[in-house]
C-alpha cells in the first residue's frame, strides 16, 4: 500500500496525529469485542417490479415524468431526428465523442461546428459549446435512469456536464433493465459512472422540485429501434 | 463538532425561541408536508419496501460488526486505483491533513459539494482561517452561507428559509462573494435556481480542488458515490484536478451489489423521487477524465465511540436521507437550529450526544427533544429505533445526575418504598382524599413540562377503599 499516508508516521507536521490509522482501527475492535455477530443481507427483495415486455413504454414515461424530452425511432430515420433536434435547439456547436457512430451525424444541419471531446480543452472552453450528443451504457426503466460509463461513444464526463443541452441515444430494448438490481451485473464498478434520471433539478427552495441548475437544462432521450 | 455550535442553549430554550417565530414555522410546515405526502408515494411504489428496508439495515449492521476489515479492506481498493487514503481520528486532525492538502496544490480557494461530514468537522472554518476559500456550490449551502446562516436540515440546509427570503439573500448577498444576481431578480423558484447558476458557474471553470463527502464506500471495488440533483457535485468531482472526499467511517459498504438496495431507497426516502437526477460513482482516478490526484480521508471523530454502544450504534447505521425530520412533529414546530448540531431532527438528538458526548447542555437536553412518537421508526429507510435509542440516552443523561435528576431519582426512591408498603400506600391515599379542595392544579416544580400539564383530580374516596365496600362482596359471594 505505497500510496497510502499513514498520517502522523509520514505526513509533515503531522504533529497530535502519531498512527491514527491503527489507533482508528483499534478503537473499533474495542467497541465490538462483544457484539453479536451480524449476518449480511438476505437478498429476498424483488429483483424487478415490472413486466419484461413493459421495460421500455416504462422507461420512457418515468424519463417524461422527470422532464426528460423522449423520441422513438429507428436506424434510417435516426440521424435526421438528431439534425432536427439540433436544429430546432439552434445548436451552432457540438460536441462529439471520440467513438460516435459517424453515421449518426449525417444529418446535422449545415455551418454546425463540431468539437472533439479532446482533454487539452478548458472547461471554459466547453462551456461555450451548445449540444453534446452521446450513447450510453445501460437504462433503467423503473427510475428512468440513464447511466454513462465514459465509454468512447460517451465521452469524458465533463462534456455531457457543461453544454445545456443533451441528446441521448438508448438502443432499446437490449439497453434497457427493468431494474436497479438488474443493472448492477452489467455495470463494471472500476470506470467512471454517471446516474442521470432526467435534467437537472434542485428541491432547496420549499422541498419542491424546480428542473434546471448546474447540468443540462435539457435532456433529450432518443429510444433507438435498431 | 464545529465550533459553531459551542455554547448552545439547552434545546427546550432555542426551541421556545424557534416556536414563537410564525415565519419559520410557516416555512417548515409547508416544506415538511409537501415531502412527506410524496414520500409515501414514491415508496409505496415498491411493493418489496420492508425487505429493501431489512437489507438496508443488514448490510449496515454486518458492515459495523466488521468495519475494521472492511475499511482496510477499502484503502487497499482505493489505493490500487490510484487514490491516497488518510485516517483522520477527530476533526482537528481532518482538518489539518485538508488544509495542508490544499496547500500543497498552491491554491487558494476550493469548490465544495454538499457534506454533512466537512459541516461537523468545521472545515470551511478551518479552511479560512489558513486564507483559503470554500465555497459551497449546492443551491440550498449556498443560500445557508451567503446569508451567514446555519443549516438547518440534512438535504435542504436552507429549509426555514422561503423563496421570498431566498431572492433577498441573493440580492444582497452574491456580489461581495462573485457574480452579482441578476438585476430584478424575482422570487420564482426557476429565477432564483437560474441566479445560482448563474453566480457558481464562474467558480466551477476555475476550480483546481474540489471538496466532498460521500453517500458510499464499497470496500469491494474502491468506489466512492455521491448522490445529488443540481450537477453541482458532477461539477466538484469532474472538473478540478486535485478532488478531496472526507467521509466518516460508517459509510463503507462491503460489495458493489450492496448499492442496489440503497439505490432504491436513499432518492425515495430523503427527495421522495424514483431516482435523484444525478448519481456519480469513481474508483480512484479514471485516466484523462476528471481528477488526476483523489485524496480520501477517513474520518471517526466519535463514531468509534458511539459503536462501542450496543443500542446507541444502529444511529451509525444512518444514510443522512433526513426521512425522520420531515415526518417529526418536534422539528416540525422547533425547526433545525434549535438542535445545536449540523445533525438536526430525530436523527440529530440521538446522532449529536453520540458523537459528542453528553457533558454540554445542549447535548445532555437532545435525547428530551422527542415525543417518543415513533414516526421517525417507521419511515426509516434502514430501521433506526430512534425512539429506543432517545431512551437508552436519557438513562445515560439521568444516570450521570444533574440537579433536576437528582430530585427524580429521590422522589422515585420514596414512591418505590411507598408502593412496597401496602399500609403506608392506603394511608396516604386516605389522607390525599381528604386534603382534596386543598392540592394545586398543576404538579409542582418549574420545569417546562409541569407548565403545561394539569394534575389528576384526586377522588373523594381512595378506589380500594371504594371496592372494599361497593364490589368485594360480590367475588367472595362466588360471582366471578
Amino acid at each position: 500500500m505505497s500510496g497510502t499516508e499513514r498520517d502522523g508516521q509520514s505526513r509533515d507536521g503531522g504533529g497530535a496525529s502519531v498512527g491514527s490509522r491503527e489507533r482508528i482501527l483499534a478503537r473499533i475492535r474495542t467497541a465490538v469485542a462483544d457484539a453479536p455477530e451480524a449476518p449480511g443481507p438476505v437478498r429476498d427483495y424483488l429483483d424487478t417490479h415490472t413486466p419484461d415486455d413493459r421495460t421500455v413504454d416504462l422507461l420512457a414515461e418515468n424519463l417524461a415524468d422527470y422532464r426528460a424530452l423522449v423520441h422513438r425511432t429507428d436506424t434510417p430515420e435516426l440521424p435526421a431526428l438528431i439534425g432536427r433536434l439540433l436544429a430546432d435547439r439552434g445548436a451552432r456547436t457540438l460536441l462529439v465523442p471520440p467513438a460516435l457512430p459517424a453515421d449518426w451525424l449525417t444529418g446535422t444541419p449545415e455551418g454546425l461546428t463540431r468539437i472533439a471531446d479532446d482533454p487539452a480543452i478548458t472547461a471554459g472552453e466547453l462551456d461555450a459549446v451548445d449540444s453534446v450528443v452521446t450513447g450510453c451504457a445501460l437504462a433503467i426503466a423503473e427510475t428512468g435512469t440513464l447511466i454513462l460509463d465514459a465509454a468512447p461513444d460517451q465521452g469524458r464526463r465533463r462534456i455531457t456536464l457543461i453544454p445545456d443541452h443533451h441528446i441521448c441515444v438508448v438502443r432499446v430494448p437490449d439497453q434497457v433493465v427493468a431494474s436497479v438490481p438488474r443493472a448492477m451485473d452489467r455495470l463494471d464498478p472500476t470506470r467512471a459512472l454517471t446516474w442521470i434520471s432526467g435534467p437537472s433539478a434542485t428541491s432547496d427552495i420549499e422541498l419542491d422540485r424546480v428542473e434546471g441548475v448546474h447540468g443540462p437544462r435539457t435532456l433529450e432521450v432518443i429510444l433507438l429501434t435498431e | 463538532m464545529s465550533g459553531t455550535y459551542l455554547g448552545m442553549p439547552a434545546f427546550p430554550v432555542a426551541a421556545r425561541e424557534a416556536v414563537g417565530n410564525e415565519t419559520l414555522r410557516a416555512n417548515l410546515r409547508h416544506a415538511t408536508h409537501t415531502i412527506r405526502d410524496k414520500r409515501a408515494k414514491a415508496v409505496a411504489e415498491l411493493a418489496d419496501w420492508d425487505r429493501l428496508r431489512e437489507a438496508g439495515k443488514r448490510i449496515k449492521d454486518h458492515t459495523l460488526r466488521h468495519l475494521d476489515r472492511y475499511l482496510v479492506q477499502l484503502e487497499e481498493s482505493v489505493t490500487a486505483a490510484g487514490g491516497v487514503v488518510h485516517w483522520a481520528a477527530d476533526a482537528a486532525e481532518a482538518n489539518h491533513i485538508v488544509t495542508e492538502l490544499v496547500k500543497a496544490t498552491g491554491e487558494r480557494e476550493v469548490v465544495k459539494v454538499k457534506s454533512m461530514a466537512t459541516q461537523e468537522i468545521g472545515l470551511n472554518e478551518a479552511l479560512e482561517a489558513e486564507g483559503i476559500a470554500a465555497y459551497e456550490t449546492d443551491l440550498a449551502e449556498l443560500i445557508v452561507q451567503l446569508g451567514e446562516d446555519r443549516p438547518s436540515h440534512i438535504l435542504v440546509p436552507a429549509i426555514h428559509r422561503n423563496r421570498g427570503e431566498i431572492r433577498d439573500i441573493f440580492r444582497d448577498r452574491m456580489a461581495s462573494w462573485g457574480r452579482a444576481a441578476p438585476d430584478g431578480l424575482s422570487d420564482t423558484p426557476g429565477e432564483l435556481a437560474e441566479a445560482a447558476r448563474l453566480h457558481l458557474r464562474e467558480k466551477f471553470l476555475r476550480a483546481k480542488v474540489g471538496v466532498s463527502g460521500a453517500n458510499f464506500m464499497v470496500a469491494e471495488t474502491g468506489t466512492l458515490v455521491v448522490f445529488e440533483s443540481e450537477g453541482n457535485g458532477r461539477m466538484c468531482l469532474t472538473l478540478p484536478e486535485t478532488l478531496i472526499s472526507v467521509v466518516g467511517v460508517e459509510k463503507v459498504v462491503p460489495g458493489w451489489r450492496d448499492l442496489e438496495v440503497f439505490l432504491q431507497t436513499l432518492p425515495r426516502s430523503s427527495t421522495a423521487e424514483r431516482m435523484n437526477p444525478y448519481t456519480s460513482m469513481w474508483t480512484g482516478t479514471h485516466d484523462t477524465d476528471g481528477p488526476s490526484t483523489f485524496h480520501l480521508v477517513l474520518l471517526d471523530n466519535g463514531r468509534t465511540a458511539a459503536l462501542a454502544d450496543e443500542v446507541g450504534r444502529q444511529a451509525l447505521r444512518c444514510i443522512r436521507c433526513s426521512a425522520c425530520l420531515n415526518v417529526c412533529p418536534v422539528y416540525e414546530r422547533a425547526g433545525g437550529h434549535a438542535y445545536g448540531s449540523v445533525y438536526p431532527g430525530p436523527i440529530g438528538a440521538i446522532l449529536s450526544p453520540q458523537l459528542r458526548g453528553t457533558e454540554s447542555e445542549i447535548d445532555a437536553s437532545l435525547p428530551y427533544a422527542s415525543s417518543l412518537c415513533g414516526a421517525c421508526y417507521e419511515v426509516c429507510p434502514v430501521a433506526i429505533d430512534i425512539p429506543e435509542v432517545l431512551v437508552h440516552l436519557r438513562e445515560r443523561v439521568a444516570d450521570r445526575g444533574g440537579k433536576g435528576h437528582r430530585l427524580e431519582k429521590a422522589a422515585m426512591k420514596a414512591a418505590g418504598w411507598v408502593l412496597d408498603h401496602p399500609r403506608v400506600m392506603a394511608a396516604g391515599e386516605r389522607a390525599a382524599s381528604r386534603t382534596r379542595r386543598l392540592h394545586p392544579s398543576k404538579p409542582p416544580g418549574a420545569g417546562a413540562w409541569t407548565d403545561a400539564r394539569d394534575l389528576p383530580e384526586l377522588p373523594a374516596e381512595p378506589f380500594r377503599d371504594w371496592w372494599r365496600k361497593n364490589r368485594a362482596n360480590d367475588i367472595e359471594d362466588g360471582g366471578a
